[in-house]
């Protein structure tokens, strides 16, 4: 997205188009791993209040006038050229974490949601996070050595994934397998954009 | 704003002590001042805190988290940037980024998503990625 000119007048200098691309999905699922295999990869941490459902996970024995919690999120960072800079952000997908997602997800491109076949439910709440909202996505499934394989139409159903939804097969680790992945997703943006899909979430 | 210096207590209170808890850094505060602060909101310096009226006021109401931030931002960075390369939680920077907007030090770019609207500009994100 290119850069409203703030509150500071007199300052000419280009701004770069910062796009910003969420990589959702449920633990160890591989959403640093492909951040980091695009990316030069840092840890983000933002300290958060805590929501009602997470403080009903978190143990707060002892500790009971605790009201905020630490989460790291995966950033990751792709200078294209000067002008245009794209982000990651690798986030945790269980729904407790939902309340970050508002703000990550205001003026996102769009979301890759990273899903294992020995645990496809846990990326429904990613999926139903997104659908809900709108915002164009993908589902790239991480084919671990040791998981079973399946045919696309059978995920696709287990997922319950409306035909306009891309699923791709990937490999984290590889470079050009997450590459391909990133840019399945712009693809699909720009192609829900053409046929003139509503691609903003509103706030 | 107040005229007393909230972090003469803070570094009263911990000395050269490294440990210090995140909101101390921010006296005490949990939101920032002013506009919303995007994560990817693009920070330039507007000014040094040297040089202008009242550069000793200014400098006196700075804590040394802020002259920190203050020279990160000369490399034009986003928010999280900034964040991941002081190694503060998110909501500290936007904090301690407010105080120098309040004063006139730094520009926030805030993004606009005009060009998530923008086929051409997404065309070109594509094809930059495809060659990575």
């Amino acid at each position: 997205m290119p850069y409203a000119n703030s509150e500071q007048t007199g300052d000419r200098q280009t701004v770069p188009v910062a796009i910003k691309i969420l990589v959702a999905g449920g633990f160890g699922v591989g959403k640093t791993t492909l951040v980091s295999s695009v990316s030069e990869v840092r840890p983000l941490r933002t300290e958060e209040d805590m929501s009602e459902p997470s403080s009903l996970v978190d143990q707060l024995d002892g500790v009971e006038r605790k009201t905020t919690t630490t989460v790291a999120m995966d950033f990751g960072r792709i200078s294209i050229s000067d002008d245009l800079v794209v982000y990651l952000f690798g986030t945790p997908g269980q729904r407790r974490f939902w309340f970050m997602w508002d703000e990550l997800a205001y003026g996102a491109l769009g979301a890759v949601v990273m899903a294992d076949t020995r645990r496809l439910a846990d990326c429904f709440p990613s999926i139903d996070y997104f659908e809900r909202n709108g915002m164009p996505f993908v589902v790239a499934v991480n084919c671990f050595d040791e998981a079973r394989r399946y045919p696309s139409e059978t995920m696709r159903s287990a997922l319950n994934l409306t035909d306009d939804v891309p699923l791709l097969l990937c490999d984290a680790r590889q470079r050009a397998s997450s590459r391909d992945v990133l840019v399945a997703l712009v693809e699909h943006a720009v192609a829900r954009l053409s046929s003139g899909r509503h691609v903003t979430p509103a706030r | 704003m107040t005229r007393a210096n909230p972090w003469r207590a803070v570094r009263r209170a911990y000395g050269r002590e490294r440990l210090v808890r995140p909101y101390a850094l921010t006296a005490g505060r949990t939101r920032p001042s002013g506009a919303t602060i995007d994560m990817v909101a693009l920070v330039t310096v507007a000014r040094s805190p040297m040089g202008g009226g009242g550069a000793a006021e200014i400098m006196s109401e700075l804590g040394p988290e802020h002259l920190r931030l203050l020279r990160f931002c000369s490399s034009r960075s986003s928010v999280a940037d900034l964040a991941t390369e002081l190694d503060l939680p998110l909501g500290v920077v936007r904090i301690l980024l407010a105080d120098l907007r309040e004063r006139g030090l730094v520009s926030i770019h805030q993004p606009v998503s005009a060009g998530l609207h923008d086929v051409r500009i997404l065309k070109e994100v594509a094809d930059a990625l495809r060659k990575l």
